[in-house]
């Protein structure tokens, strides 16, 4: 009885961390994708400039590159948080 | 035109270059001897021992990834067409997250040194580390010549060194760092390099935007005046949109199969060491692109494209050229340095993971069948790198003046194709067999190298053909899925018990993890976990 519910836990555990990890890998991959496609597909747009000297394509690149930190910061707050918590307590349950 | 153009001091034996470089070499050495007291063990040889801060792991992953090619590649790429250049960079970067959140947590819960270690632990030992090995020493060979070749001509220009000299240098000094240092001083040398390389790029950035109110904007005004607006839109470089979409795979998932990336996770002390020092290497690595990128344009502006280009038609030399405009011979000898630097560590990080699939895959675990004596190990490790090191070096001469460039990209290919689906399947697929590892891999790397040979890069480019066999410059789009479709029906094809039923063990230690020996056991007292603060705090080994 006891060693069910610890292997449930523990897939439990399993499966929220391949759920958050592979959307935050969708989200990168979208974000990145959708960069290039625009790069291919859409050239005048993204040369289009805001003001004098900023192009759209400079600001999607950098908002690329942003969102990688701002995901993988997500990630870190989400493991050392709640996931650890779980763990923590998955271990504790001997 | 700019008056600041000619006359370059690049190129001749720079007083301030050789200074900094026999400075940086010193100093290394010093840490060498140092870290050479302290390799008495395998563990301490390809692991550091496990006794890596997250916050040092961070930089010495940033340091293995800032390659001199990304440093003096991508700022000559945005000095000689503008936005293009962040294309590249913006793809080199987003690998990164996905080694987070796949990779370096279940990596560093059940490997010891390499890769191979996570894909065989619950498949038959052999054949999974012969072909994994292949892998890595294609990768490992493959961006090896790239650097070295990359040394040679960079060392040439730069200090007005003879291609050879250059080559054997970079190569005797790095074997000194592997051989007696191991992964100890390796991992000190690529903190001190990427230390420097960040200091040297942002005081070059800092110096550039003085001259344009601090303000980047103003400086890509001043680059479209001068070239057009089209330099602040995207160019040539993605001709194709199936093209973008293959290199942008390639990229994003052959980091996360780079043999001496993933070794690195071995080094901190647990998982969540792990986890934290990608965050901290995907922050450093995103910013140093974002200043590369004012580089790039400050070199195209301040130096101008004729220039860059009469010193390198690549536009490579567009970073140093730059630092001698805004700062002189003396900011133009650091940066050199700060280049010099940069690739003696990249190889010696590549060269240290070659030697570990030889001695650990090969030689400890195929050979030998886990039975050869820890000092044998050792020995064994320390021949395979010095091996590794004299085979770049010969490669580098061989090399001399082809064009290489095309090989990192080579590199990634086969990262991505030929390790990456397997590691991620092995470590999440509970059906997964030896077979299906062994097909994955193999198709993965043999199909990344046959479509690249088949590539217009090479038959049109090196060998002069007017066709190409296989239309898309960078294979990733096929080869990827590929090997991942492979590994599954093989898998499914040929099932093996064995490996489905030790799923649930790779699963515990994998979230868990698992005491390594000469490793404190992750397995703390429950207070102690809870009462550790971040990964950040564990002591220094200096």
């Amino acid at each position: 009885m006891q060693t069910n519910s610890r292997e449930e836990a523990l897939e439990a555990l399993a499966a929220s961390r391949w759920r958050v990890a592979a959307a935050l890998t969708v989200a990168m991959l979208v974000a990145y994708l959708g960069f290039i496609l625009l790069v291919a597909f859409n050239k005048p747009l993204m040369g289009q400039q805001i003001i004098p000297g900023l192009s759209i394509g400079i600001v999607l690149g950098v908002l690329v590159i942003l969102a990688a930190w701002l995901l993988t910061g997500i990630y870190i707050v989400w493991a050392n948080g709640k996931y650890d918590r779980a763990l923590h307590q998955y271990r504790g349950r001997k | 035109m700019n008056p600041t153009t000619t006359g370059t001091q690049l190129g001749q034996p720079n007083t301030t270059a050789i200074v900094f470089f026999l400075l940086f070499v010193g100093i290394t050495l010093a840490i060498t001897y140092w870290a050479a007291r302290k390799t008495k063990t395998t563990s301490e040889f390809f692991a550091a021992g496990g006794g890596v801060s997250a916050v040092q792991n961070g930089f010495a992953l940033a340091g293995d990834f800032m390659s001199a090619a990304s440093f003096l590649g991508i700022a000559g790429l945005v000095a000689m067409s503008g936005f293009d250049g962040l294309i590249y960079s913006v793809g080199w970067l987003v690998g990164w997250p996905v080694v987070t959140f796949l990779i370096a947590e279940p990596l560093r819960n059940l490997g010891k040194y390499t890769f191979a270690d996570v894909v065989a632990y619950r498949l038959k030992q052999t054949p999974v580390r012969l072909s994994a090995a292949l892998g890595t020493l294609a990768v490992v060979s493959f961006y090896l010549i790239a650097q070295m070749v990359g040394a040679g001509n960079l060392i040439h220009l730069l200090f007005g060194l003879s291609y050879e000299m250059a080559v054997i240098i970079v190569g005797a000094v790095m074997i000194l760092y592997v051989l007696f240092g191991g992964m100890i001083a390796t991992t000190w040398v690529q903190i001190v390099k990427a230390v420097l390389l960040l200091a040297g790029a942002t005081a070059l950035a800092v110096a550039v935007l003085y001259k344009f109110g601090f303000n980047p904007v103003n400086l890509f005004n001043e680059a479209a005046t001068q070239y057009g607006a089209e330099t602040l839109a995207p160019g040539k470089l993605v001709a194709s949109p199936l093209e973008a979409i293959s290199l942008g795979l390639a990229l994003m998932f052959g980091t996360a199969g780079l043999p001496h990336i993933l070794m690195r996770f071995y080094t901190v002390p647990d998982a969540k060491a792990a986890r934290s020092s990608v965050f901290y290497a995907t922050g450093l690595i995103g910013y140093f692109y974002l200043v590369t990128f004012i580089l790039g344009f400050g070199a195209s502006v301040l130096v101008g494209r004729t220039a860059i280009t009469g010193v390198d038609k690549g536009g490579n030399m567009a970073a140093p050229m730059l630092a001698e405009v805004v700062g002189g011979t003396g900011f133009l000898g650091f940066i050199s340095a700060v280049a010099f630097a940069t690739i003696l560590a990249v190889v010696a990080g590549l060269t240290l993971s070659g030697a570990a699939a030889l001695s650990h895959d090969l030689w400890s675990t195929v050979v030998r069948k886990g039975k050869a004596p820890e000092h044998e190990q050792l020995k064994v490790a320390r021949l395979a790198s010095l091996l590794l090191g004299v085979l770049a070096v010969v490669l580098g001469v061989i090399f001399k003046g082809q064009n290489v460039a095309f090989m990192v990209g080579l590199a990634f290919a086969i990262a991505a194709s030929g390790n990456f689906p397997a590691l991620l399947l092995s470590m999440s697929w509970k059906k997964f067999t030896t077979n299906g590892a062994v097909a994955s891999m193999l198709v993965g790397t043999f199909s990344a190298v046959v479509l690249i040979f088949l590539s217009p890069t090479v038959q049109v480019d090196l060998l002069k053909n007017t066709e190409a066999f296989f239309p898309l410059k960078n294979p990733g789009v096929i080869t990827i899925p590929l090997s991942f479709v492979v590994g599954v029906v093989v898998s499914l094809l040929f099932p093996e018990r064995e490996a489905s039923e030790r799923f649930d063990e790779v699963r515990h230690r994998m979230h868990v993890g698992a005491p390594t020996e000469g490793l404190p056991a992750p397995e703390v007292p429950a207070s102690t976990a809870v009462a550790t603060p971040p990964a950040v705090v564990h002591p220094s080994k200096a």
